[in-house]
């Protein structure tokens, strides 16, 4: 059934699906909260950037990154500088490659779920002594739990799911940059057509297993707006 | 410095308000206007969830907005508690984790004594453990006001607190609000478009009209002012704050002493000595120039006549002054010239009836 290769490329999918996730979730949150909350003009220039990656061909993405990152690049000779080298074809630039490529996916789920909550519960919040973050912490976070279980699930598998930014910023490397999109892409390369359904099979199960449960929990627990 | 001085200048194009009020610092004032009088805008820039650009807000002396001095404090550090229009209760937290999750964040040691009180007075023990959801909105409205009460504000800000709810549950949270009013001692500025609640509710009256404070005054006073459009509306009335003093259980009925005389009522079931609020309306009194000897009004008392308005309707607004107590009263223009009312004229009132507020 599966090779060692193979299980190699599930976990190295596994990990840069899980730490991308986490990523975004850290960075994501502010951004959405602030998204949502700003008055700021050029408002729509920050959505409409955080959404480009949900347009774009994923080889154009891979590109313009493999561009900056590259010896050349801005962020290249920034993280030379540091004496990190380069970033394309390591872990750590398919990991970048992937946070930006499933950006959207994380932030948009929980704009929605902040706009839910409206002003309403954080005035409250705040006649009851509370101060912005502690608001944050104690109302925003628990009142949008369907919005980051979505915004969770989507990221994690949408990274699992990427192939053309991987294969622009991470090449083929097994063990460092060899995901299972790519694997599946090598066995069919190479007629291993069996092969391929083992892996395809997998992903095809996991994927569908975890959407069942985002909507079955959604549907049994929706957290509902508060009014 | 035991009162409220605020003062907002806002303008939003559209809208503005310029208000400069000075406020008793105990007992429930209500700040009543239509819709669009800014008088919930006011409320927003009391309690710091609107900031007024020009402002200077005191509460018993400590300074909550001082705009020359560019001091603006935010919300979560004024002693206030808020009563918003929808109960806006925390879904997620049960009514004994809403109720908590103000008195964790003062740094006033929590009263459990005055708890259980507040708890007691609002009628909400049993609900403890529910979910916001699985309460009727009269409920939601007493878990609102306990959680604001419980921290034992400076001032208790309520906007429109009934306003959301049937007239049921209106009358179920009134008597909830008259209560808290004799058990604590915590000034309220009390935001209505009801002239239900004003007279059943305010001991002073801040009138709003388009942004800019039109009255300002004692409930009694300002009602019977008649340079105000509240003395002609139909509804006009006035309320006097009566004691009872005897019942005469033989004719059913009770006799009340008001700041300058004694009156006849329909039974009450009160104690002698318990201080009630009875609203007269200006259409149920009627004006003579001497005592009628044969009649079966029961509550003619001598008045003196303080100032007379004719409006456009053949109807004349009569202001008397009956002992201490001011009262209205609507007659034709007809009856009025023939009486030959004036201003400064002895007279006798009398008053069909009356309705008890509380």
């Amino acid at each position: 059934m599966l090779s060692l290769a193979d299980i190699d490329a599930l976990w190295l999918t596994f990990k840069v699906a899980s730490l991308a996730t986490t990523i975004l979730l850290l960075l994501g949150t502010p951004l959405a909260w602030w998204l949502v909350r700003t008055q700021f003009r050029g408002k729509s220039i920050c959505n409409a950037l955080v959404a480009l990656p949900l347009v774009l061909p994923p080889s154009v993405l891979g590109f313009y990154l493999l561009v900056l990152m590259g010896p050349r690049g801005l962020v290249g000779k920034l993280t030379t500088e540091l004496g990190m080298g380069t970033l394309p074809f390591t872990f750590a630039g398919l990991v970048v490659a992937s946070v930006l490529y499933s950006l959207p996916f994380v932030v948009q789920p929980l704009q929605t779920a902040f706009t839910a909550i409206g002003d309403a519960p954080l005035e409250a919040a705040a006649t009851l002594r509370a101060s912005p973050l502690d608001t944050f912490f104690t109302v925003v976070l628990p009142l949008s739990r369907s919005g980051f279980l979505t915004a969770a699930i989507l990221g994690f598998t949408h990274t699992v799911g990427e192939f053309g930014v991987v294969l622009m910023v991470g090449g083929n490397i097994p063990e460092k940059t060899r995901v299972v999109s790519v694997q599946i892409y090598n066995h069919v390369e190479a007629m291993e057509y069996g092969q391929a359904h083992g892996l395809a099979g997998v992903l095809l199960v996991f994927s569908f297993l975890v959407l069942l449960l985002l909507y079955s929990t959604l549907k049994t627990n929706p957290v509902s707006p508060l009014k | 410095m035991t009162e409220i001085i605020a003062q907002f200048k806002l303008d939003y194009g559209t809208f503005k308000l310029d208000v400069d009020l000075r406020l008793p610092s105990s007992g429930i004032t209500v700040l009543f206007g239509h819709s669009g009088s800014g008088k919930t805008t006011l409320l927003r820039c009391i309690a710091g969830l609107q900031h007024a650009p020009q402002g200077f807000l005191s509460i018993n002396g400590n300074l909550w907005q001082d705009s020359d001095n560019k001091l603006f404090l935010p919300t979560h550090k004024r002693s206030l508690g808020y009563v918003f229009q929808e109960a806006n209760l925390f879904a997620h937290l049960t009514v004994l984790d809403n109720l908590a999750y103000g008195l964790k964040r003062i740094i006033q040691k929590p009263n459990t004594e005055k708890f259980n009180q507040i708890i007691e007075l609002l009628g909400i023990e049993h609900l403890m453990e529910r979910m916001p959801e699985r309460l009727s909105g009269g409920e939601r409205q007493r878990v609102a006001i306990a959680r604001a009460l419980v921290l034992n504000p400076d001032v208790l800000l309520m906007d429109e607190p009934l306003a959301s709810l049937d007239s049921q549950r209106k009358q179920e949270i009134l008597p909830f609000l008259t209560r808290l009013h004799g058990e604590l001692n915590i000034p309220v500025l009390y935001v209505t478009h009801s002239q239900q609640e004003v007279a059943q509710l305010a001991d002073y009256l801040v009138l709003l009209a388009n942004g800019n404070v039109q009255a300002a005054g004692l409930l009694s006073d300002t009602l019977s002012r008649l340079d105000l459009p509240q003395a002609q509306d139909r509804q006009a009335a006035s309320v006097w704050h009566v004691t009872v003093i005897e019942h005469e259980a033989a004719y059913r009925l009770t006799r009340v002493a008001f700041a300058g005389g004694e009156l006849s009522l329909p039974a009450i079931d009160a104690a002698l000595g318990i201080s009630l609020r009875i609203q007269i309306y200006a259409r149920d009194v009627s004006i003579t120039l001497e005592v009628a000897k044969a009649t079966s009004i029961l509550n003619v008392l001598p008045a003196t006549i303080t100032n007379i308005v004719d409006d456009e309707d053949g109807q004349s607004v009569v202001r008397l002054q009956v002992g201490n107590s001011p009262l209205l009263a609507h007659i034709t223009r007809k009856s009025a010239q023939l009486l030959a009312l004036k201003t400064g004229m002895k007279v006798y009132v009398q008053i069909k009836g009356t309705s008890i507020l509380n």
